[in-house]
């Protein structure tokens, strides 16, 4: 795809005192698509979410929404330009029901009258648009549903709000089989809609059942940003554990520090639009 | 089980309508799964009465009926605010005395200062909004936990009320508004016209929301389990009122002594305010969104904070009515108001109503059906002529009864997922 990427960052650095956990990362998500991020526990994933959305300032980089700069500097930032994030521990409340976990903090009201039929309507919509029918009522607590069903809930609380870019940590870690497929079909779908979907899995299976792109991160590196068509299982295995597969991946001693960055995508595929260093 | 509330079409595609036979069920199931709400209370209630009433005839009298609803009346409403401490999985151990302090403090105003009653009540409600604020901010914003702060609050505030007056020596309240509250009764037909007021609205709203949702083509309540509420409620209310207007003088020569307790209205418009602010409003959301996953809560951008020291506001104020309730029955005010067994009393009322003591579940009617078990026990203890002694046992022995059953819902909700 070669249109421009609804969500860009460019030489992003973030360093917690001493310790540098983002070392000039670019990033792209395109609307539309689903980017899987992946990359060993430590690499800088979860830093990279909370930076995107707002949760921790960077230190240096650019990003670029919709191909105009933007600043973030909160969540409330982010979730204005339409950024959402779905945590891995779901953050929703077991005594409320679906309803009123999908519109937490975001209540309808009419006067100070809480509008349950209009949040009811709404929520029963967006249910229907993500073509989701496993839940039995929408007026259920949360702590009745499955795994599943709530990673559902929590998905559709994130594009309940017109949100454009959907970032999904490890949604599928909790699940089993039946249910991982029921929520990577559904990711799927959000992408479908029009949505840009970031996908952090540490699942190969789900990376290539859903993904577009694969973005892998190496100690706090962009090691590469490729269409999952042109890569394999196996490479995307070595680029998360040595930083490089190939051609793909770190040309210098992996984890060189600032030297890496220099040559940080190394060469790619054809076709693919690294959101690599220029 | 087979309905989907979601189907393709959106909120049109309707599902079948459910029955009352699927209502009653579904009832069941969540009653079943641990979600029992107010039964226990319920069933306890027809039970004590109906022991009671066949030990002591005289425990099923209109003027015992009208002593039980005064006698209760101080209990109810401190657990009214208790109950949204509660919510957040906090306790406000402070509350039976921060009532003494906020009853000293109005019998200060009305009889030493001399002013009128409102000044006297708005100082004590102050008073309580004071108290509540500094637990609050002591608990949300330093971080201490709250059994420890109310704890000191328990300790001082028996202090600060003994200070109040002069080491020890009671107040008497005299003003004849405030006597009122806890000793007058309304004049029978006011009595009807209240109660029917109160059918009329709730009729109202329920119909409404009803009709509302229909409309939508959202899901509702059969017709009839709507009507029947409405029924119940009227139902309840009328034959409270017919008796408590029936004459309770042992001789009506030298006084006439008939109708609804004040205290009764008082409660009720609490109750209703209460528990419109909890389901209808957004706060309410939020206490309960804090109270079931304070760090979802965070995330969805509630300020937790400022939710965790308003409950304790409202439950230190709460605890100031009910000060000025208790004061108004006794016509007095001693350095035992609001302490031994009334802040126990309370907790008591809303756990045995169904506010559970892990957060995130209760309503304010629990401290009503939680306060009369409570207040029934009581009553119907000291009629069997049981010492203070047994009284006091038994009571424990109840509330220990309705944390068992709260812990064990919560237990059996946690492994079926109602709750």
């Amino acid at each position: 795809m070669s249109a421009t990427p609804l969500l860009e960052l460019r030489g992003i650095d973030k360093s917690f005192g001493p310790v540098q956990v983002l070392r000039d990362v670019a990033f792209a998500a395109h609307a539309g698509e689903v980017t899987a991020l992946v990359g060993d526990n430590g690499a800088g994933k979860s830093t990279l979410v909370k930076c995107i959305s707002g949760i921790h300032p960077t230190d240096a980089g650019e990003f670029l929404f919709d191909g105009s700069p933007v600043a973030i500097h909160s969540p409330r930032d982010a979730a204005a330009l339409g950024i959402e994030v779905v945590y891995q521990d779901l953050a929703l409340c077991d005594n409320l029901d679906i309803v009123q976990n999908m519109f937490l903090g975001r209540e309808k009201r009419n006067g100070i009258v809480l509008d349950e039929p209009t949040m009811e309507q709404m929520a029963a919509e967006t249910l229907a648009g993500l073509s989701v029918r496993t839940v039995k009522s929408l007026r259920q607590h949360v702590s009745s549903l499955s795994g599943g069903q709530r990673q559902t809930v929590a998905i559709a609380k994130a594009v309940l709000w017109n949100s454009r870019l959907v970032i999904l940590d490890e949604p599928t870690a909790a699940l089993g089989v039946a249910q991982t497929a029921q929520v990577l079909e559904l990711v799927r779908r959000l992408a479908d809609n029009g949505l840009a979907v970031v996908l952090i899995s540490h699942n190969m299976n789900d990376v290539f059942a859903v993904s577009d792109r694969v973005a892998a991160l190496y100690l706090g590196q962009m090691v590469a940003q490729v269409k999952t068509t042109d890569i394999t299982h196996a490479q995307v295995v070595e680029l998360i554990t040595a930083g490089r597969s190939g051609g793909l991946g770190l040309t210098g001693e992996p984890g060189q520090g600032g030297n890496g960055t220099g040559t940080g995508t190394g060469e790619q595929p054809a076709g693919s639009t690294a959101g690599g260093d220029r | 089980m087979t309905t989907t509330a979601v189907q393709q079409q959106g909120p049109a595609a309707v599902t079948p309508a459910p029955t009352v036979a699927d209502h009653a069920r579904n009832y069941w199931s969540r009653v079943r799964g641990g979600d029992i709400g107010g039964l226990p209370a319920v069933l306890g209630l027809v039970v004590l009465c109906t022991v009671f009433s066949i030990a002591r005839p005289s425990f099923l009298t209109a003027g015992n009926f009208a002593n039980l609803l005064t006698q209760g009346a101080a209990t109810t409403l401190i657990a009214m605010g208790l109950i949204f401490v509660l919510l957040l999985g906090e306790i406000d151990l402070s509350a039976g005395f921060a009532s003494g302090v906020c009853a000293a403090v109005l019998a200060n105003v009305v009889t030493v200062l001399g002013h009128p009653w409102y000044v006297a009540v708005l100082a004590a409600v102050v008073t309580g909004v004071v108290i509540g604020t500094l637990l609050g901010v002591l608990v949300a914003k330093i971080g201490i936990p709250s059994f420890v702060v109310t704890l000191a609050g328990f300790l001082a505030f028996q202090g600060i009320a003994l200070m109040l007056m002069e080491e020890g020596k009671n107040i008497a309240v005299r003003d004849e508004v405030l006597v009122a509250i806890s000793n007058r009764n309304l004049p029978p037909l006011l009595g009807w016209l209240l109660a029917l007021v109160a059918v009329a609205g709730y009729g109202a709203a329920q119909l409404l929301r009803h009709r509302n949702r229909a409309a939508r083509g959202l899901v509702t309540d059969p017709i009839a389990v709507v009507l029947a509420r409405i029924g119940g409620l009227a139902l309840i209310l009328g034959v409270a009122v017919f008796i408590l207007n029936l004459e309770r003088s042992r001789n009506v020569l030298i006084t006439s002594l008939k109708g609804v307790p004040i205290v009764v209205p008082v409660i009720a418009v609490l109750l209703v305010v209460w528990t419109f602010v909890l389901q209808r409003t957004r706060y309410g959301r939020h206490v309960y969104a804090v109270g079931g996953n304070r760090e979802a809560a965070r995330r969805a951008g509630i300020d937790v904070d400022r939710i965790r020291i308003s409950v304790f506001v409202i439950c230190s104020s709460m605890a100031a009515v009910g000060g000025i309730v208790a004061a108004s029955r006794a016509n007095s005010v001693d350095p035992n108001t609001g302490g031994s067994s009334v802040l126990l009393y309370a907790v008591g009322a809303a756990v045995i109503g169904g506010t559970s003591l892990f957060g995130g579940k209760g309503r304010v009617l629990d401290a009503v059906l939680g306060g009369a078990v409570i207040a029934v026990i009581d009553n119907g203890m000291g009629l069997m002529g049981y010492s203070s002694g047994v009284k006091y046992v038994l009571t424990g022995v109840v509330l220990l009864l309705a944390a068992t059953v709260d812990a064990i819902s919560r237990r059996r909700s946690a492994a079926t997922g109602t709750r």
